[in-house]
């Protein structure tokens, strides 16, 4: 009965078209970072006697990392109904702590990555810690461009306040940030719970 | 309370029980050795069906239809792009000649 009702109700609103659009980019992204898994699956094995996953990945500050990206989602998420509901002063705390909790997971990120290359483990070491660079790399590099992204609409909104299409570029930016973590948890799995072994 | 808020909060709950379960099934001998792989990816598939129901706002109400469907032909080029990888990689790898015999080939 709904579906019908919608579908005479002429075209879909902005806020549904505009969402979708992203979404179909953002599968896209999905679809580029399943074909660096594949290359990380098939090459994880070749460690040239080199360091193997067991003895280089530390499950505690990967735990932390996992922390930080789930907790920094859901601050979003809260960002995003508190922009909605024009309520501008939570929405930038919760923008502030999801800026923070993303930055403590690149933080992180980078100073793992740090630590492997002072130990003469770089991504030149062997294939598998070049598609773990790879892998893990283009991720935190999304992370980056989402944190720069964050910035510009959190000014963009301090500015021009809460304008509808401003709400819609920030639902763009939570849809996002919520598929970071998606790809974060295939990572975590396959990556480091089941190298870690 | 908003009702977002509230689906927001639970996905979180879900999310981080999920989460601590994949690293308790990692680093401990609840599960037999063999299915820990067969049970760190169920609980990774059970936690993204989490992000998208619970932040994604996934669900099969009428302005949804065109996203599943989106995700669905997602779902199937993710899983033709890394089945088949491996696939192919293994066999590639399979019919290689041993290193040895290609040294023997090339003199």
């Amino acid at each position: 009965m709904s579906a019908e009702v919608s579908s005479h109700d002429g075209p879909a609103s902005l806020e549904i078209t505009v969402a979708y659009g992203f979404w179909i980019f953002l599968l896209s992204d999905i679809i580029m970072f399943s074909a660096v898994f594949a290359a990380y699956a098939v090459l994880s094995p070749n460690t040239a006697g080199g360091p193997s996953g067991r003895t280089i990945f530390e499950l505690r500050s990967v735990a932390l990392e996992t922390l930080c990206l789930l907790l920094s989602s859901y601050t979003c998420g809260l960002g995003l109904v508190a922009a909605e509901g024009r309520q501008l002063l939570r929405f930038f705390a919760a923008f502030a702590l999801t800026f923070a909790l993303g930055a403590g997971f690149l933080g992180l990120e980078i100073s793992e990555f740090l630590r492997l290359i002072g130990h003469a483990e770089g991504p030149s070491r062997s294939a598998f810690l070049s598609a773990f660079f790879s892998l893990v790399g283009l991720h935190g590099a999304h992370v980056t461009a989402g944190l720069i992204w964050l910035c510009f609409l959190a000014a963009q909104i301090a500015v021009k306040g809460p304008e509808s299409f401003l709400l819609r570029r920030l639902g763009c930016f939570a849809l996002f940030w919520h598929t970071l973590d998606i790809v974060w948890v295939a990572l975590l799995s396959l990556v480091y719970l089941m190298g870690s072994r | 309370m908003d009702k977002r808020v509230v689906l927001y909060t639970v996905g979180l709950g879900l999310a981080l029980l999920l989460t601590a379960a994949s690293f308790l099934v990692a680093s401990s001998h609840l599960l037999w050795a063999p299915g820990i792989p067969a049970g760190l990816a169920v609980l990774a598939i059970a936690q993204m069906g989490v992000h998208l129901v619970f932040f994604l706002n996934m669900s099969s109400g009428p302005d949804n239809q065109n996203n599943i469907l989106a995700l669905a032909f997602g779902v199937l080029i993710v899983t033709l792009v890394i089945a088949g990888t491996l696939w192919i990689m293994a066999h590639l790898n399979a019919n290689m000649a041993p290193a040895r015999a290609l040294m023997e080939m090339s003199r």
